[in-house]
């Protein structure tokens, strides 16, 4: 946890009340984003009990299993689900914008410049926690490989036509959402902790609504005392005032309400499966409205400056899924092949180093941070003198002298980056430490290619401006081998790609 | 501890001298390396164990042996080494130096080396008997045929990652590293990947031997840096599965001050360490920030203290003509922490204490990620857990522990808050266990209390 991280979180102890840890909002916020409540079985891992969805505070779409481990009731939910999600998942395909793309010619081996589609936007889902992200994740893996009656009719237990199509965008999302600073899928909890501090812990946070209890405590209650109502108020039944924000639902409810509403279905009581429905909705329904009401604080953010950009990266993962479906290739593998890992861990390693930059960048509280860990400094530029490299063609080098109240942690020769008014990025190295928080520092790039330094590139006597130790935007490492050049260190090449056979049935699948 | 992996004997005392069983092992893995009958070759060595010396002879004898070799190290200092040692060793040796185009790319030192050529393009350094350079810059070579023999360095060190990247480029290789240093890491979440034979974040050794479990696996015996005082306690705490045991024997090293103590609690711990090798100044118990301000002042006297007193360490190596021993001077101490702040707050302190240009403002002081593979006569450390509220697995993990106990020839000083092992009771490790991951680390919070045990019984307190 960052210094001041945990200023905020004492100060917001001592007031009662959430304090903020950024200035913008970090993360893109859909116009009209997906909110999606699943709620799971205890001790059934991929049996989902109900969910709650929609993308309109008024009017949310309730689904529910009367009996969670029955393999059809199941499949006709996740028909319904794939019904009522699909429609919104695909909305987004058919708008494109044609961007220009490098690409590596199969033939001639040399890079040229392709246009290809991207789509405008993409749709975003907003679930409640991490945990309910990791449930994405596990209905995506549980539906992908699953075959419809259509594709093997002689499958034991088919399910509904597009059942395994909302599998694979949902595994797609779910691992999407594993990209640093990524959005197409996005737990409320983390939105809400990124840009506030509570005075309770992080673990702590991870209750949707004991964090919303501090952010907005209703009327007469300080913080602590509105997130310990949420945590562990029960009324005369015994029942959570605020039930869990799942997917795991409360012992309490699974035992004294749920459990004999089950067995009343088992045994056929007309209308048990009604009752069922409505227990769950009512643990649903708490959530739908903070799901709703963390979405409104979000939006009074202003989004941050580099947000679209990140943005643009997400509708890119989006248009290469839907090409990939278009195109006809088979579900996402059970497992990485050794080059995909490492790609993948490549690409999001870099991803994370560009998140922490941009954020920075767009938000002074969240450079104070950086600044306050000897990462960057803000200083005054105290004399700037010219000079030149040497060589046939002289490039400015000018030296610019900055005094700093900040404690970076500089050594010689390290390397310094600050954001030009234009928006990219200029690198200087340090020349000298000339004394207690004075450094002298040699502008390298960012001025033109003329001679003389390009106008507002170069700071002037004055000047208040940041630097940081680390680059704005870092690049990629090096290419990885094709996965069928992969060496012998790595197991070989995996084989060709063949469509994964579907789960088997075991005994514990079937009641 | 892991279940599947054997935990040999120790070597018995009355064995072979250390010398040669250290001069047998090395012959074996030559013998391996040269055969060709393997793929790869797994080298485990300990610290200061000759690890250097050996891939410095191996890289000698497959050139001599006609072979074009590749080496690959981790950092540019660790190449930068290399390169100096094989030249050093021998100067008619044709050696390249690839290096990346960043300005001061590689140590001036190596252009001493007539037979040395840097470029930062591998095609002028083609035809060379040995080209060294690091994972990072090899990954960006595409040669026409591959190199038949490589030798990877520092191959705990290196990333699954980053052998794939660069595995491409040799038919067989020697894996040459310390399976107790730190461990590679990852910023990102790489827990899907756990347990997995090619998982990226893993290390590149684990990763080979899991796809080629028949490969031959070595060790080097004995440490040649760790006096017989710390050998044990470092080969039991940290190499339990690949314990070794020290090339010298009680005694043989020794450390005496000129001065004499002045019953100052830092004289004390200064004279403990002298004699036992390991001394532990021992702070009131507090919860304090990263910076510990008078943990940081303690080192800071301490470290001042040391030179004052003017030791003199007798050894194998440095007993002196006159048999008065070498001084221990500033450029043989080190200080290392676990965090940058702290090694920054450290050498503020020190060149307070004893002004800027004093001696003690040029002690060596890093983080334990920067002191590996690096070796001193006397090292201080400021324990990774000293004065924290709680134990997290950045500071559990036992290889930072290790690289800061096993840096030093003569002593150790561990300064630390009172109630780490309270606080290591009060958290044991929450990891979640991994199917399939395997662990060749011992488990940290053993190693923690191991140590702990160890260093109370050269215990003084500073009130």
């Amino acid at each position: 946890m960052s210094l001041l991280s945990a200023l905020a979180r004492m100060e917001a102890a001592a007031c009662g009340r959430a304090r903020p840890v950024a200035t913008v909002r970090h993360r893109h916020l859909a116009e009209r984003p997906l909110v999606l409540v699943p709620l799971t079985t205890a001790g059934e891992n991929g049996a989902p009990l109900g969910a709650m969805l929609g993308t309109d505070r008024s009017a949310p779409e309730i689904f529910t299993v009367p009996q969670p481990r029955d393999r059809d009731l199941r499949f006709a939910f996740l028909g319904r689900l794939a019904e009522a999600m699909l429609p919104h998942l695909e909305s987004c395909q058919d708008e494109v914008e044609l961007v220009e793309r490098k690409e590596t010619d199969p033939e001639t081996g040399k890079r040229v410049t392709v246009e290809a589609e991207l789509c405008a936007d993409a749709p975003q889902v907003l679930v409640p926690t991490g945990p309910g992200v990791d449930f994405v994740r596990l209905l995506g893996r549980s539906m992908r490989f699953r075959r419809t009656a259509e594709e093997d009719p002689g499958a034991e237990h088919p399910v509904p036509p597009r059942v395994p199509l909302l599998g694979r965008w949902l595994t797609h999302y779910g691992e999407r959402a594993r990209v640093p600073g990524s959005s197409l899928l996005l737990s409320m909890t983390g939105l809400l902790s990124r840009h506030w501090a509570t005075g309770q812990s992080r673990l702590e946070d991870q209750h949707l609504g004991a964090l919303l209890a501090w952010l907005a405590p209703p009327d007469g209650l300080d913080g602590a005392q509105a997130a310990l109502r949420a945590e562990l108020g029960r009324d005369a039944r015994g029942q959570l005032l605020v039930p869990p924000a799942g997917p795991a639902t409360d012992p309490a409810f699974d035992n004294d309400l749920l459990a004999p509403a089950i067995a009343r279905y088992d045994k056929g009581v007309p209308g048990a499966a009604r009752e069922v429905h409505e227990l769950v909705a009512a643990q649903l329904r708490p959530t739908w409205e903070a799901m709703w009401q963390g979405v409104e604080l979000l939006r009074a953010l202003p989004e941050a400056a580099h947000a679209p950009d990140r943005w643009r990266r997400d509708r890119q993962s989006y248009t290469h899924h839907r090409d990939r479906l278009r195109a006809g290739e088979p579900p996402q593998p059970r497992r990485d092949d050794a080059v995909t890992a490492a790609r993948k861990l490549a690409m999001r390693e870099q991803r994370q180093a560009e998140l922490d930059a941009q954020e920075a960048l767009d938000d002074p509280l969240v450079m104070a941070v950086r600044r306050l860990a000897g990462e960057a400094f803000l200083a005054e530029v105290l004399e700037v003198e010219m000079a030149y490299s040497e060589g046939k063609r002289p490039s400015p080098r000018p030296l610019v002298t900055v005094h700093t109240q900040d404690t970076p942690l500089l050594s010689d020769g390290d390397k310094l980056h600050r954001q030009l008014p234009t928006g990219t990025q200029q690198r200087a190295e340090l020349a000298e430490l000339a004394g207690p928080g004075e450094y002298v520092l040699r502008l390298v790039s960012g001025m033109g290619r003329a001679k003389e330094p390009a106008e507002g590139t170069v700071p002037q006597k004055g000047d208040l401006v940041c630097w940081t130790l680390f680059e704005h935007a870092p690049r990629g490492g090096p290419g990885l081998p094709e996965p069928e050049e992969t060496p012998w260190t790595h197991g070989g090449p995996p084989g060709e790609p063949s469509a994964e056979l579907p789960d088997p049935v075991t005994a514990e699948d079937v009641l | 501890m892991t279940a599947g992996v054997e935990s040999p004997e120790r070597p018995p005392g009355s064995g072979p001298t250390p010398a040669s069983a250290a001069a047998a092992a090395t012959e074996a893995i030559l013998a391996d390396t040269l055969g060709g009958a393997h793929r790869g070759v797994v080298v485990d060595s300990p610290p200061g164990a000759g690890k250097s010396t050996l891939v410095v002879r191996a890289a000698r004898e497959l050139a001599a042996a006609g072979h074009q070799l590749m080496v690959i190290a981790q950092t540019n200092a660790q190449v930068d080494d290399l390169v100096d040692r094989l030249a050093t060793a021998d100067p008619e040796l044709p050696v390249g130096r690839l290096h990346s185009s960043e300005p001061h790319p590689y140590d001036p030192v190596l252009d001493r080396h007539p037979s040395v050529r840097t470029s930062a393009k591998p095609a002028e350094l083609a035809g060379l008997d040995i080209v060294v350079s690091t994972a990072a810059k090899w990954a960006w070579v595409s040669p026409d045929e591959p190199w038949r023999h490589a030798i990877v360095d520092e191959a705990y060190q290196m990333r699954s990652d980053a052998l794939l990247a660069v595995a491409g480029l040799f038919e067989r290789a020697l894996f040459v590293g310390d399976p107790g240093q730190l461990d590679p890491f990852s910023q990102v979440g790489v827990e899907q990947w756990a347990g997995q034979p090619h998982d990226p974040s893993a290390s590149a050794v684990g990763t080979l031997l899991a796809h080629n479990p028949g490969l031959p696996q070595h060790r080097l015996p004995v440490s040649w840096r760790l006096p017989a005082s710390a050998a044990e306690l470092v080969s039991d705490a940290f190499y339990p599965y690949t314990p070794f045991r020290s090339g010298t024997g009680p005694g043989e090293r020794r450390l005496a001050f000129s001065a004499p103590a002045d019953g100052s609690p830092l004289d004390a711990v200064l004279d403990e360490a002298a004699g036992a090798g390991w001394g532990l100044l021992e702070l009131p118990a507090a919860r304090t920030p990263r910076t510990d301000p008078e943990a940081v002042a303690a080192i800071a006297r301490l470290v001042h203290r040391m030179l004052e007193r003017q030791g003199r360490t007798h050894s194998e190596r440095d007993s002196g003509d006159d048999g008065r021993g070498a001084p221990l001077s500033a450029d043989r101490i080190a200080v290392g922490t676990a965090h940058r702040d702290q090694a920054a707050a450290v050498r503020q302190a020190l060149a307070e204490v004893g002004g800027p240009e004093g001696p003690a403002a040029q002690v060596t002081v890093d983080t334990a990620n920067r002191l590996q593979g690096r070796e001193f006569d006397v090292t201080v450390v400021l324990h990774p857990l000293s004065g924290r509220p709680d134990a997290t697995e950045f500071h559990l993990e036992t290889g930072r522990l290790c690289v800061l106990a096993s840096r030093h020839r003569h002593a150790c000083l561990v300064v630390c808050r009172e109630g780490v092992a309270e606080l290591l009771d009060d958290h044991p490790a929450t990891e979640p266990v991994r199917l399939g991951a395997v662990s060749l680390a011992p488990d940290g919070w053993e190693a923690h209390q191991a140590v702990l045990a160890r260093l109370a019984r050269h215990r003084v307190r500073l009130e």
